[in-house]
């Protein structure tokens, strides 16, 4: 499936495993259910990552994260929003690892997936084939400052711009007596 | 009144560039309708029985006189020259043409006005208090609140994808004008007994809808720095766990419904513990940067009562009559709170034209330290008016037919668009509006009658507001015709409560006579001083249900 | 695929809104046989059996598909002085406009007089 950067295309070098058998597969992404069983499996080198359902709370996943190197979350359809909050609450338990927004989001969802701390998504064909990769790196550009403190850089937000502003205001009365 | 700093600008100028990127993806097919669809509802653009329909923001109901001209403006050019203020305190066209929204989105970004967030599942504009800043017993301002809460919402990354709708409202006085109990989030300013600082009230769960409810208490008092991060938790919670396998189960009150307040309040409480509040919330400055733009207007030193408009009223006893129904106490001795009504007998309630805007815009300028607001009531308000002003102000709104004195009286009557415009429609709402208000049109009897709320609402999705009404009506399909339920004891204010039904559908021709015999219990059982929902209360829904009965054998 | 949703009684007529401007547009007969829409209810085509229904649906999956017209469907109708008349009130206010603004919508001809768009 079409897999998407901030940058925009992007190769996949994960593949997907139905099941807990991974033994050849040097980076394998497999299902929530299967994830016990296939970190048991692991060889040395071998890099594991998870595709979480939406409704997982992300307490249960938490004890896993240090040994993942890649957290997929189902996206079942672009409408199904669970999976922002999940990204947020995952990223705030310190997992630095690729996190992965997986089914049909739209363009118009990219800035916001990026900001709540997704590093790819990953498209089904027909999603892809509709909007093209243009599309997705201009919706992500559609805000070049948002409102949210946390989500992003301090650079692109309006409250963290307003406050430094006061900071330079306050220094150059100052520095003018 | 807040004006947007070049920030806020330019994050306006690229929802409509935005927007405008939406609509040509739809029509090159890149998006399919399924996929434009909540695009465009966030944008506040529906398609309705008869055409699209754009649903403008007022956030918290704050307009200046420049907005109401555009407003005017925008109706005469690419409408049909006249609007309809919602029970949400927004603005509605019902007949604009998909190819000239990106235009009239530019039109509304040069008054600092747009569409964010007026539909969609994501968090609506938000409503407040119609008096704030001038009511007499309210305690804080609460537009530096709803206004913070507009900017923290806008195209939020986590929460814009909700199970459905979320509507949030302020309130910082004693009475409820805002209907806070039938929000998802409902927030009163108060003050804590011991420190004595002010706090939020949160009220989560309310709404009215299929399951309507009153909301519930989840926390008594919330710093007021810890506002953002606190929305957050709430929000967190119920993108996560509200459901989303049924859309009439799908709004926050039934998740609080079916955990319980008391748990849907602790794992609120959890999630805030985890979360570094000085990163999230406003910093004081920004707060203070905020409510510097709700500051009160340099009001005059006047005497609390004004010769000039008691000489006036004592020489004209309809102007006496107006200024007692539509005036309310203001802060500043020699002030006034003046709302205009929108509901003259027989129009549909809430509906203005393009001319009326301008009359009410001019009047706002020049009397009212050019401001203004919209009520969820669907009238106008003019927050800071000068007695002394008041007749000259009630011959122009004469002129232009919006001297009607019925503020809060049985005429004043909340309706939806209903069947006459509305997709979602099950029956209409306006007809029956105009006819309560032709039957009851006489002014003595009105007064005669006292504080009465009528709502009325075209389906279940209850934007009329029915359930909390005195008296509600609720229009659906029944066998191929229009059908209206009624229901009675509703209350939206501060003693919230969902009205119960009477008894079976009327035809709508029915719907007087049964508003008639409602009344006529009323009158006959009210104690000295007693008004309508204190009466109900009083002596229970039995007798009025007696009395429905005879309006459905009358009708059989 | 879920099985395709039961039709409405015949005759019938084929509603939906222009995609670009909003307008309530019904199907009607083009040239050599073709459909095009028109904004005057008067002149819907009427489909009296399930070959011309089904004709109508083909023209509203193209419409949707060619994105020029959004929320189409079949409306049962009577045939009233010599029109089609939807059966259901809700219909019926999409051929006419607002009951409360009779100056307003197709009931006060506005479209109407315009030639059928193709």
């Amino acid at each position: 499936m079409p897999l998407l950067d901030r940058n925009g295309a992007r190769a996949d070098g994960w593949t997907r495993s139905e099941g807990a058998a991974i033994d050849n597969i040097p980076a394998a992404i497999v299902p929530w259910e299967f994830l016990a069983e296939a970190l048991d499996r692991q060889v040395p080198g071998q890099s594991i990552g998870v595709l979480i359902p939406n409704n997982l709370p992300t307490a249960e996943l938490a004890p896993f994260l240090p040994r993942l190197a890649l957290v997929a979350i189902a996206f079942p359809a672009y409408s199904d929003g669970r999976g922002f909050s999940q990204a947020r609450q995952i990223r705030r338990v310190g997992f630095a690892g690729e996190l992965r927004a997986s089914g049909p989001l739209i363009a118009d969802q990219f800035a916001y997936a990026l900001s709540c701390g997704f590093d790819t998504v990953e498209l089904p064909e027909a999603s892809a084939a509709r909007q093209p990769v243009e599309q997705w790196l201009r919706a992500r550009a559609s805000f070049s400052r948002t409102y949210q403190r946390g989500y992003g850089t301090p650079e692109r937000n309006i409250l963290d711009r307003r406050r430094a502003a006061r900071t330079d205001a306050a220094a150059t009365s100052a520095a003018t007596p | 009144m807040y004006r947007y700093d070049e920030f806020d600008e330019h994050f306006v100028r690229e929802r409509v560039a935005q927007f405008a990127d939406q609509v040509s993806r739809r029509l090159d097919g890149s998006l399919t309708e399924d996929e434009f669809k909540p695009l465009r509802l966030k944008n506040g653009v529906y398609l309705q029985l008869h055409a699209y329909m754009l649903r403008i923001a007022v956030p918290y109901g704050t307009l200046n006189s420049r907005q109401l001209r555009r407003l005017a403006l925008i109706g005469e050019k690419y409408d049909r020259g006249y609007g309809h203020f919602t029970t949400r305190q927004n603005l509605q066209f019902n007949w604009p043409k998909l190819r000239d929204i990106p235009e009239i989105l530019g039109l509304l970004a040069d008054v600092e006005m747009h569409c964010i967030q007026t539909s969609g599942n994501c968090i609506r504009n938000v409503t407040a208090d119609h008096f704030a800043g001038v009511a007499q017993d309210e305690i804080e301002d609460p537009r530096p609140t709803a206004e913070l809460i507009r900017q923290w919402s806008s195209a939020h990354p986590e929460f814009s994808y909700l199970p459905r709708k979320f509507k949030i409202a302020v309130t910082g006085a004693e009475a409820d004008r805002a209907v806070i109990k039938a929000h998802d989030i409902g927030l009163r300013l108060r003050r804590h007994p011991d420190t004595h600082e002010t706090c939020y009230e949160v009220s989560v769960g309310g709404g009215l809808g299929r399951t309507p409810m009153i909301g519930k208490v989840v926390r008594d008092y919330l710093p007021k720095k810890d506002l953002l991060a606190y929305l957050e938790a709430i929000m967190r919670v119920y993108n996560l766990e509200g459901r989303r396998d049924n859309k009439y189960k799908a709004r926050v009150k039934i998740l609080v419904h079916e955990i319980g307040a008391e748990e849907f309040a602790r794992r609120v409480e959890a999630e805030f513990a985890q979360l570094d509040g000085p990163s999230i919330n406003a910093d004081p400055e920004e707060v203070a940067r905020i409510a510097a733009y709700f500051a009160p207007p340099a009001y005059e030193t006047l005497p609390a009562v004004s010769n000039t408009l008691e000489a006036a009223k004592a020489s004209n006893p309809a102007f006496a009559r107006w200024v007692e129904v539509n005036t309310a106490p203001h802060k500043v001795p020699g002030y006034t709170a003046l709302t205009i009504s929108l509901k003259p007998i027989g129009q549909a309630p809430g509906d203005a034209s393009s001319e009326q805007m301008r009359v009410v815009a001019d009047l706002a300028q020049r009397y009212s330290f050019d401001e203004l607001r919209v009520t969820h009531a669907q009238n106008l308000v003019l927050p800071h008016v000068r007695q002394r002003d008041l007749f000259a102000i009630w011959q122009k709104l004469g002129e232009a037919g919006l001297a009607e004195a019925n503020i809060g009286l049985v005429t004043d009557i909340i309706a939806c668009p209903g069947l006459d415009y509305c997709a979602l429609a099950t029956a209409r709402s306006i007809p029956i509006a105009q006819a309560i208000q032709q039957r009851f049109a006489n002014e003595a009897r009105q007064r005669e009658i006292g504080p009465l709320g009528i709502k009325i609402s075209g389906c279940i999705n209850a934007c009329g507001h029915h359930h909390v009404g005195h008296i509600g009506i609720l229009g659906l399909e029944k066998r191929g015709i229009e059908s209206y339920q009624i229901t009675l004891g509703g209350d939206a204010t501060e003693n919230a409560a969902i009205g119960e039904i009477l008894g079976p559908g009327l035809a709508a021709e029915d719907v007087p006579d049964a508003i008639e015999r409602i009344v006529a219990v009323y009158l006959a059982e009210r104690a000295e001083g007693e008004s309508f929902i204190d009466n109900v209360r009083r002596i229970g829904l039995a007798p009025f249900k007696a009395a429905f009965q005879e309006t459905t054998r009358a009708a059989a | 695929m879920a099985a395709a949703a039961k039709r409405v009684p015949l005759p019938a007529i084929l509603l939906a809104n222009d995609l670009l401007d909003g307008d309530v547009v019904f199907a009607t007969a083009g040239a050599a046989g073709t459909l095009v829409w028109t904004r005057d209810p008067a002149q819907a085509l009427v489909a009296n059996d399930d070959a011309a229904a089904d004709g109508l649906e083909a023209f509203a999956a193209a419409g949707l598909r060619g994105n020029t017209v959004v929320d189409a469907y079949l409306v049962d109708v009577a045939i009233e002085g010599g029109h089609p008349v939807p059966r259901h009130f809700r219909e019926r206010f999409k051929t006419l406009g607002p009951s409360n603004r009779p100056d307003l919508g197709k009931q006060a001809g506005e479209g109407i007089a315009s030639a059928p768009k193709g």
